[in-house]
Order: structure tokens, then sequence, then C-alpha cells
């Protein structure tokens, strides 16, 4: 996008909000520089966007779409925070509660776990629904410094991007399909893998829930005075616009 | 779902090395594939033949002769059907379990082969022999039940057929020898022959009756890419796979895109139960395809093709291969194609490995570059940049063989058959409940009464129009008119009598959805799950008025969030037996007594408390003695 060219700017509207972007700028992108928060769960800045969790679907000329890959276009008109989109979010958001083993009481990553900062957001406050599918998937503590709880696992991949395009490993994979697929390591188990508590892969900022843990620093901030409790997930992307 | 707590520190699931493969094997089987990371599918179907599965070793090797890591190879090991982490039998039989199929006695064929060879379905003998499993439609309904053993089909089975043909396996005969004791002496096109009928019950105008030889491709040699889109568009031909997209507006903006190559493929991945289209072209009509990918090529400015083949379809690939081969000979594909210097093009075909969603046009594309079958964000488009990046035509079979056809005959030609937005015609596979199944080639706008009175099934009570991504319709619409306006559909018309369960149906859908989604997206992984465990509590009969929202609530999610088409349709079932058959639901469907649901089940949740704690209940337990 930069270069020696001009670049085009051009501007569109979330939520009514005058939104500056460039060309080949994502909506998520353009909202995140001016200030508007759209939820997402498997875009994480600096990493590839993979559009799978489908958090951050907007409607964009009235056609539902993922503001994370979706391209900004001039003079679009994009809905954001609405109660349809609200809802469509927390189902989502409620499909992976139910796909996987969350337990928030029992749960270190509690307090600053993406996952259930992103229910209290959409307001899942309401019993659920759906089913519970409970999954019964092995634990890998085997490495010295990192343990993996897949039962925890949202397969945002986000992990397997880090590792492959910031460490330059290729730690963690997707295997399966449908229904089975979800995140593994490259080897029998994590201590047959390259990985080091000092990846990004590994670091808190990546793994959205308690999946990916540091053994011995789970509780180093107490619950109360973590990520979460200090504010609404998205209020720093928010505060830009103070 | 992973059920049954394995071992601790994630060692994941038993081994599956056979016995060692001798160093050197593996290593050559990836260099007949130049090493080439994009042809890893075809690397591992080759080892999945070979050694029967893909041992954590094996993938080590693959992994190291490819440059990649052993869990991208794994990757694309654990999302295919027909690739295995476990060892298979040296003879993998596969029955078809498509509704049809079931309703033709499949269950009984099963058991005959759990008998005869001492298999129960789903497992592998121990010696190794014989794995019996069930597998999506194979493209085989006007012929169930069927089966595919190895890369052999059977179809028409019968309980005393198949205890034929499980005899002769158990007794040592190859898949083959149960087609024909002289097997080895058919011509490739016999041998599809002897496996599979065409049942062409009607032929029209345009892809089934008399077709020149390559007069299409002579044409538009003498054409400019400019007049063959104008030819296309002129035409109105659209995408014959379902989606209706503009063929020659696809052709146009592929073209348009300045790249250093281009590239055509042919999508021969039909897959929606109930289709089978495109086995009888590939059978009765490969020339006419291979000349209407060769048009494109000219057009779009390829030189490369792939003809991607679903991996069901094994059983034609020699033949295939053998057109390719005599169409290189006569100079119709490879350098300078009939002596134009400037033109030259070839195809080489990539076998599919059992996933439905490859027919999606970007998770044939990944598939293709050998990756798990996984539809890619759009934008950007595959026209723009598709197969390893490049600007890629992606067509159905029937769309292909209808441009050669245009090209021969003229746009005005196919333009004045049909309707007004949906022309020419169209090849319909019927199936399930009536007396000729089979395919027609009709003109677009055939009501659906119309269609059943040729098939011999004016009886229906319901049909379904599209395979289950598309719509079920009762009685009352049959007046309703297959055109890309009213009743789309990619070809598949399964014809349900009265005596059918509607229920069933929708379930069995859903389970094939539910086994097919790729698992990218959340809404499709998840959501189609749920939508099938709903379809179960009406089934048994524990559903409440409010499931009949949720389940239009819960398909809502489904359509407007997911990430390609399959997530997009796949609630088709149940929205469309809601509308078209709402008493099936309302009469299912009770306001519980108490205000508790009736799925919750006490005994059941309190089941493994009572285990842990090695006694029974005080207060759900009658009997409770400690």
């Amino acid at each position: 996008m930069s270069g020696t060219k001009r670049e085009t700017g051009f501007t569109f509207t979330i939520d009514g909000v005058e939104v500056k972007a460039t060309a080949g700028m994502t909506i998520m992108e353009a909202a995140d520089e001016a200030g508007v928060y759209i939820p997402r769960l498997c875009d994480h800045e600096g990493l590839r966007h993979q559009g799978s969790c489908r958090v951050c679907t907007v409607k964009a000329g009235g056609r539902s779409v993922a503001a994370c890959t979706q391209p900004a276009a001039p003079g679009q008109s994009v809905e954001n925070e609405t109660p349809h989109l609200t809802k469509m979010r927390r189902d989502l958001v409620e499909m992976l509660f139910h796909e996987g083993n969350h337990l928030c009481p029992i749960c270190e990553a509690s307090g600053n776990c993406e996952l259930q900062a992103m229910a209290y957001r959409l307001d899942m406050t309401e019993a659920t629904r759906f089913p519970y599918l409970e999954p019964c998937r092995s634990l890998d503590a085997s490495h010295p410094d990192i343990a993996l709880d897949t039962n925890r696992c949202i397969s945002c991949g986000r992990c397997i991007r880090a590792s492959q395009d910031v460490d330059g490993k290729g730690v963690f994979g997707y295997v399966g399909r449908g229904i089975h697929r979800r995140v593994a390591v490259n080897g029998e188990n994590l201590a047959d893998t390259d990985a080091e508590a000092t990846d990004h892969a590994i670091s808190r900022e990546v793994c959205p829930v308690g999946c990916i843990i540091r053994k011995r620093v789970g509780f180093a901030v107490p619950i109360g005075e973590r990520e979460f409790d200090h504010g609404l997930i998205g209020h720093e992307i928010e505060e830009k616009r103070k | 779902m992973d059920n049954g707590y394995t071992a601790a520190n994630g060692k994941r699931g038993p081994s599956c090395d056979v016995s060692p493969v001798p160093d050197g094997e593996i290593e050559d089987i990836c260099s007949t594939y130049g090493n080439d990371k994009h042809r890893m599918l075809d690397i591992l179907r080759e080892v999945q033949d070979r050694y029967r599965c893909i041992a954590p070793a094996t993938m080590d090797r693959i992994a190291a002769a490819t440059d990649l890591t052993r869990i991208e190879v794994e990757g694309v090991a654990s999302f295919y059907s027909f690739l295995s982490l476990t060892p298979k039998g040296r003879v993998t039989i596969r029955l078809c379990d498509d509704i049809v199929d079931r309703y033709a006695g499949v269950a009984d064929v099963v058991s005959v082969f759990e008998e005869v060879l001492g298999v129960s379905l789903g497992e592998t003998t121990a010696d190794g022999a014989f794995s019996l499993e069930y597998t999506p439609c194979i493209g085989m309904c006007d012929q169930a039940p069927a089966a595919m053993v190895n890369d052999v089909v059977l179809t028409k089975l019968t309980p005393e057929s198949a205890r034929q043909a499980a005899e002769a396996l158990k007794a040592g005969q190859t898949p083959e020898m149960i087609v024909s004791n002289r097997f080895d002496e058919l011509s490739p096109r016999e041998r599809v022959l002897a496996m599979v009928d065409n049942n062409t019950r009607h032929a029209g105008e345009v892809l089934l009756g008399p077709v020149p030889e390559e007069a299409g491709l002579t044409n538009a040699l003498k054409m400019t890419p400019a007049q063959i889109f104008t030819t296309i568009e002129d035409s109105g031909l659209r995408g014959c796979g379902g989606a209706g997209f503009t063929t020659g507006r696809k052709w146009r903006f592929a073209a348009s895109e300045r790249a250093e190559k281009h590239f055509v493929i042919c999508n021969a991945d039909e897959g929606e139960p109930g289709t089978f289209k495109d086995r009888v072209l590939l059978t009765e009509r490969p020339h006419l395809l291979i000349e209407g990918m060769t048009i494109a090529a000219r057009a779009a400015g390829a030189r490369e093709g792939i003809l991607y083949l679903r991996g069901e379809y094994a059983y034609m690939r020699a033949y295939l291969e053998q057109v390719l081969e005599e169409r290189r000979r006569r100079n119709l594909l490879g350098e300078a194609i009939l002596g134009q210097k400037n033109f030259s093009f070839d195809i080489r075909i990539q076998m599919g490995a059992g996933a439905y969603v490859c027919g999606e046009e970007g998770a044939l594309i990944s598939s293709c570059e050998g990756l798990p079958g996984e539809p890619k964000t759009r934008p950007p488009f595959p026209v723009n940049r598709g197969y390893l990046g490049y600007p890629t035509v992606v067509n159905n079979v029937e769309t292909f063989c209808h441009a050669a056809r245009i090209l021969d005959r003229g746009a005005a030609w196919f333009n004045a058959m049909g309707m007004e937005g949906s022309h020419g015609t169209k090849l319909f596979s019927v199936c399930g409940d009536c007396l000729n199944p089979g395919i027609y080639e009709l003109p677009y706008g055939h009501t659906v009464r119309e269609l059943l009175a040729m098939v011999g099934g004016l009886e229906a009570a319901a049909v379904q129009i599209g395979g289950p991504s598309g719509v079920m319709i009762g009685r009352d619409s049959f007046h309703r008119r297959l055109t890309f306006d009213d009743l789309a559909t990619g070809g598949a018309i399964i014809v349900f009598s009265g005596e059918r369960n509607i229920l069933e149906i929708v379930d069995y859908y859903m389970s094939f959805f539910v086994h097919e989604s790729c698992g990218y997206c959340t809404p499709c992984r998840v959501g189609n799950v749920f939508l099938q465990k709903a379809i179960g509590k009406f089934r048994s009969g524990h559903a409440n008025p409010e499931d009949i929202e949720y389940l239009k609530d819960l398909s809502a999610t489904i359509i407007e969030t997911s990430r390609c088409g399959l997530g997009m349709t796949s609630p088709n079932p149940i929205l469309s037996t809601l509308l078209n058959f709402p008493l099936v639901y309302s009469a299912t469907s009770r306001p519980s007594k108490d205000g508790i649901r009736d799925t919750f089940d006490i005994q059941s949740a309190i089941d493994s408390a009572r285990k842990i704690a090695k006694r029974r209940s005080y207060i759900f337990d009658k009997d409770f003695t400690q």
C-alpha cells in the first residue's frame, strides 16, 4: 500500500461515524484507526486476517461480511453495533462456549479471557439455548514451561499464525475437518516441538482464552486486577475517539 | 465429538505404523511429484493406496521432502475422508449411505458384508484384509444401493449380489474381478460402462444428442478472445454447478486480469447428494468437455488446466487419462494446438479424496494447491487471484460442454432455448421414488409436474430440488418451474413418495452437512451440529413448539454469518420443510408438561456422578441402598 505513489484516501461510515481509509484497507483496519471497535476473536493485531470466528460480521452495503477481511469501499455505509448484529455475534460466542468446555470460575484466564469479555460486551446474560457438546480432549502438560488445555480452544488459530509468521516456527496447525477440526501441535506433543515460553505464539496476548498456559505464572495478577476488570473489551480502541 | 479421555501429555491416538516403510520409498513418491508441496494431495493419495495409512513417521518424511512441517502435512491428511491416519484394509468397502440408498435397502447389504467378511461397519479386520464403512453420496443414486470397493464401483446391490461379491473378495479375488472376470481385457471405456450404467433417459439438443467433433474449437480458433466472450455472453449461458454466474463474464474478468499465467479448472467434484449428471457427461462427452476447457483457455489466455475429479469417480480416471492422451496425439492439446503457434494448452487430472466442500470454487482451488479443502477469503475472487495466486476460470463440467456447443452453433441457437434468464438446456439427475431414474436433458422452464410425468413419479409427495442445499417442495408447488428465477438447481431432483419420513430425510441431510463442513468458520462448524441435534428432538418426540422458532432463529444466524455457500445453504433442508411441510413439525412437538425441557433426563444427568460416588442417589433412586 505504502510507497512512492500517492495513496488514494476515501471515507465511509460505520454506524453513522465517518471513517477514513486508504485503498486496500479492510473495514476493521480503518475502524481501529478511527477508534470504532468492531468485536472480533480470531483477528489480532500484527497477525494475518483469517475471517473464521465471524464475530466481526458487519453489514456493508446491505450484505453481511467479515469486517476483518472485507476491503473498505468509498462511501459505503457499514452497520456495526446494531441489535441485530449484536444478536448474531452473541449466537456465535455462545456457539464457541458450547463447543468447548469453558468453566470461568476454574479457569486461570478468567478476567484476561477475550471470550469471557466478549460475552460481557455482547450482553450474554441469559441462560443459553444451545446444547453443550462437552468434548473430552487430552491435556498436554509435556512441556516444562507450557501446558495446553484444548478443551478451552476456540479454534481462532492466532497461535498458528503467530508461530508461523512472527516466530518463524510452525509449532501449531489445524487438523481434522468440521466439528473435529482443531488446533494441534507439530509433533507427538508440545515437548516434541521447538516451542518456548518466550515465543510470541505462547504470549498471553495471542491465546484469547485459557488454552495455552504458561506454567507457574497463572495467578501472578490476582482476579479483580486483570485486563477486563478495568474496562470492556475494545475500550482501548474506543478511547482513541475521545 | 471427542469422547473418552485419552492419555495425558497429549499423545494423539494409537500409532498407525503398520510396518516401517523402507528407506527411500516415501521419498520416491514425493520426487515423482517434484517434491512439490502443491501436489500434496497426489502424494498422500499414493501413500494411502500403497501403505493403507498415513503414519506419523511417514508424515515426517513427506514433510522433509516437500519442505513443510509435519503439522501441515497432517492438516491435509486429516481433512480428506479417503485418507486415513490409522490403517485401512487392503480392500476398503465404502457403502453409499445416502438417503436414496437407505430407502433402496443398503442396510441389508451392509449386514451381508459384515457377516461374510466378519467385520463391523466402521472397522478393519484384524488381519488387515478388509475395512467396511459408510460414505456420503457417491453419485450413483439412480442405481442404488451402490458401493466403492477400493476404486471399483458396484451398483444395484442386493443382499444376494453383495453376498457373491463378499465371498469372492474373501476368496482372494480382486474387486475388478467382481465386475468382470475378463476385466483385464476391457478397454478403459468398457471398464467404466461395465461398472456403471449411464441411464440417459432423455437426450436434448445440446449435450446428449448428436455432437460433431471439435466444431466449437475449430470456430473458436478463428475468433478473437473478445469475440468468444461476446458469443458466450450473448448465449445467456450461466454456470451449471448451482450458483448460476454468467459464464462469459467470468471468462472476460479472468482474461482482463494482467498476470504472468492464467489457469482453467474444471470442477468435476459433483458431491451434492442426488447429483450424477457430470458422471454421465464425463463418460459420454469427455471430448466435448475438454474441447470446452480448451476454448476457455484460448479465450482467457491459459496454458495450463486442471480437471478436478472427485475421489468417488476414480473408476473413470484411466478413461479420462486416455482421452487426454488421445487429444495430445491429435494435437488438440499440447503445443501449438491445431497448428496455431501462439496457442498451447494442456490439462492434468487432480483427484479429490472425499470432501464435498471441495465443490466450492475456493475450496477446490485450495485442494488443487495441496491444501485442506477450505474455501478462500473473497475478495480476491478466483478470476482475479485463484490457483497459486493467478487468475483462474473455474467452471462446472456441464458449463464447459455447453460453451463448446455454443461456439459450434452460435449464441442465438442456444439463447432461443429455455426461458428469459435461463437459456439453453439443463441436465437433471433424477432419482428416488420414480419409475425411471436417470438423466434428463431438458430446456429450462419445465414445471416439476411435467418432469415428474416424464420420470414416472407423479405419485410423489415431496421433491427435493437441487439436493440438500436446495429446497424440498410438496404437491402444492409442483406447478413451479425449473429455472434460475424459480427453482434453481445444479441438477439434482430427488423424488420421495408419501411413505417416506420427512424428518428422517432432513436428519440425514443435516448429518451430511455436519460431516462435510470444513470447520473453518464457527457458524457452519458448530451451528449445524446444533441444528441436527434439534431435529433429533423432533424425531424422538421431545420437541416443544418453541423449538420451531429455535430452528428458524439458529438457521438465520448460520446463513447470515457463514463464510461460504455450504453454511449459507446448509439450513435449507430445515427451512424449506418448515415452510412446505409445517404439519410435520407441529405434529411432532408439544408443550412441555411442567416447564422442564423434555430432553432433560435426570437419570442420565446423574449417572456419571453415581459412578464417581459409587453409590445410588437418595433422592432419585427409589431403591436407594448404601
